[in-house]
């Protein structure tokens, strides 16, 4: 049974002969991978921003290869794994708003009619910003390949990369759908977004964590789980197959993933209720 | 020129007004530049090791500068979000017929933006102090230095302001703010000129940016440099944008 979400006005077909938690989700993944791709300034702008960011960066701060103790003399090779969790996090505001609009719009209570589970309905909703984060990731290794930056842990590892970076936007879009569930605006959403990019600033974005000289600084960026995701990226770039570091970024990642989802299924329960 | 003055007075209160009684709208404003002076002050002051960094008061005023700076142009740019919006909600279309003097609405936003941007600037300031920020320059340096931040947020406050009133809706706001983010971290943002290589230190070498940090660093420091280029520049800015903000105005008056 096909159910075809793609195209406002939805409706969702009774589960005469009963539809399967997958067939639901990827009904609703459906309608929101179009949707994402129908919004071409979403996909631009996040995709744009932090390349150019890491163009500049990667050449203004070239200089910090210079401090005694840098683990690498090319500076991109450090950096390329800003772009891929300040790409996530503009996917979780694509994520929270789009499920914020359809909250707002009244097409979540629409939903809410129907058979539909509320997990397919989170899941699903969260199929656009996967593929967009997946689309990001690609662009952003390619771009990195194509600046000179080269893998320590060879194919495997970036293939790899790819991985970390599609659950860390995942894990992100959860939370922006989080927010969403639990605001039931986009306003709110793209509000909670500089305090997103406050823990990007606040980690080992721009040094290694040991080179970090203000000691409150440090303590703070080895507080937060950004430097780890960071660390997990970078590691594949620079050190090759480290254990520990992957360890740490994918427990991270997943940490993120699995309490964003625990407390939007939650959220949705009453918010379906309520409405 | 009283009827100017009325609209101007009129129009700036209410952007600064705005701004105060709305913590969406102040808080951002205050956030993000002190996040920057955290992040690059506290964050990348171990890049005051490398071999040729020279400057006196330390990596934590060098950044300060910029943040200062930074402030001042983004005070300029958020005002034009403003503008945008008061289009989007058709409040300055309202404006536009009730107005005796129209020169007055782009004069009293951009005497919102400052007046928006000394709020901002002072808490900057003050928790640079705060980190420990040295000051080597005298009183008539340091009035320097705050008339190039004047003239920043002056400029940009006239270029969002006209881009604001040619695009007329909030979604320009990427497009306002996106050259200016570009051009500020085209400028010697981390390390001086001096220490910057390949593709970025040409660029930052004929960014006008570059020549408004470097003077402003310097008045700092104590040891002006640049002073009349950095002037004349923003200056130069000031009249364009002031041009481009007054056909902007047209347009929107021609839209009605």
């Amino acid at each position: 049974m096909v159910v075809d979400l793609a195209h406002e006005p939805q409706t969702v077909r009774p589960p005469a002969s009963g539809v399967s938690l997958t067939e639901q989700t990827l009904a609703v993944a459906k309608r929101a991978i179009v949707r994402t791709s129908r919004q071409r300034a979403l996909l631009v702008f996040p995709m744009i921003f932090p390349l150019i960011l890491f163009a500049i960066n990667g050449s203004a701060l070239s200089a910090a290869t210079k401090i005694p103790g840098f683990p690498t003399q090319n500076y991109r090779d450090f950096l390329i794994a800003v772009p891929f969790v300040q790409g996530a996090m503009f996917v979780s505001i694509t994520a929270g708003v789009d499920l914020a609009r359809d909250i707002e719009s009244g097409f979540l209570n629409r939903l809410a009619l129907t058979p539909l589970r509320g997990e397919a309905l989170l899941i699903g909703q969260l199929g656009g910003a996967l593929v967009l984060g997946t689309l990001q990731a690609i662009v952003y290794m390619l771009v990195g390949l194509a600046s000179g930056v080269s893998f320590a842990s060879g194919l495997g590892g970036a293939l790899v990369l790819l991985l970390l970076a599609n659950v860390i936007a995942f894990a992100f879009a959860s939370l922006g759908g989080l927010l969403a569930l639990r605001f039931g605006t986009g306003e709110a959403v793209q509000g909670i977004f500089p305090l997103l990019f406050v823990t990007l600033f606040l980690s080992s974005s721009s040094l290694p964590l040991d080179l970090i000289k203000a000691t409150w600084f440090r303590d703070i960026a080895a507080c937060n789980p950004v430097s780890y995701l960071l660390g997990g990226l970078r590691s594949l770039v620079i050190s090759g197959w480290d254990g520990q570091a992957l360890a740490l970024a994918f427990g991270f990642a997943l940490a993120i993933l699995v309490l964003a989802l625990g407390f939007s299924q939650a959220a949705m329960k009453t918010r379906l209720a309520r409405r | 020129m009283r009827r100017f003055l009325h609209v101007t007075r009129g129009v700036a209160w209410r952007s600064i007004h705005n701004t105060v009684v709305n913590p969406a709208i102040l808080v951002p404003s205050i956030v993000f530049p002190l996040f920057f002076l955290v992040a690059f002050a506290g964050g990348l002051s171990r890049i005051a090791e490398v071999p040729n960094f020279h400057y006196r008061p330390g990596y934590t005023s060098f950044q300060f500068v910029f943040v200062f700076l930074q402030s001042a142009a983004f005070g300029g740019v958020f005002t034009g979000f403003a503008v945008a919006r008061d289009f989007d909600s058709g409040f300055a279309r309202r404006l536009l017929l009730s107005a005796p003097h129209r020169g007055g609405i782009i004069a009293g936003y951009v005497l919102g933006a400052l007046l928006r941007w000394a709020i901002t600037g002072a808490v900057v300031t003050l928790a640079a102090a705060i980190a420990g920020m040295h000051v080597y320059g005298d009183g008539a340096e340091l009035v320097a230095l705050l008339g190039l931040g004047v003239l920043m947020n002056l400029v940009a406050a006239l270029w969002a302001c006209g881009l604001a009133m040619f695009l007329r809706t909030e979604q320009a706001g990427a497009v306002i703010q996106m050259p200016v983010f570009v051009l500020l971290f085209l400028a010697p943002v981390y390390v001086p000129l001096s220490l910057l290589t390949g593709w970025i230190h040409d660029v930052a070498r004929y960014n006008p940016v570059t020549a408004v940090l470097q003077a402003a660093r310097g008045l700092l420091a104590g040891s002006p440099t640049e002073l009349a280029l950095a002037f004349g520049l923003l200056a130069a800015g000031a009249l364009i944008f002031g041009a481009f903000a007054r056909r902007g105005l047209a347009s929107a008056e021609r839209a009605g």
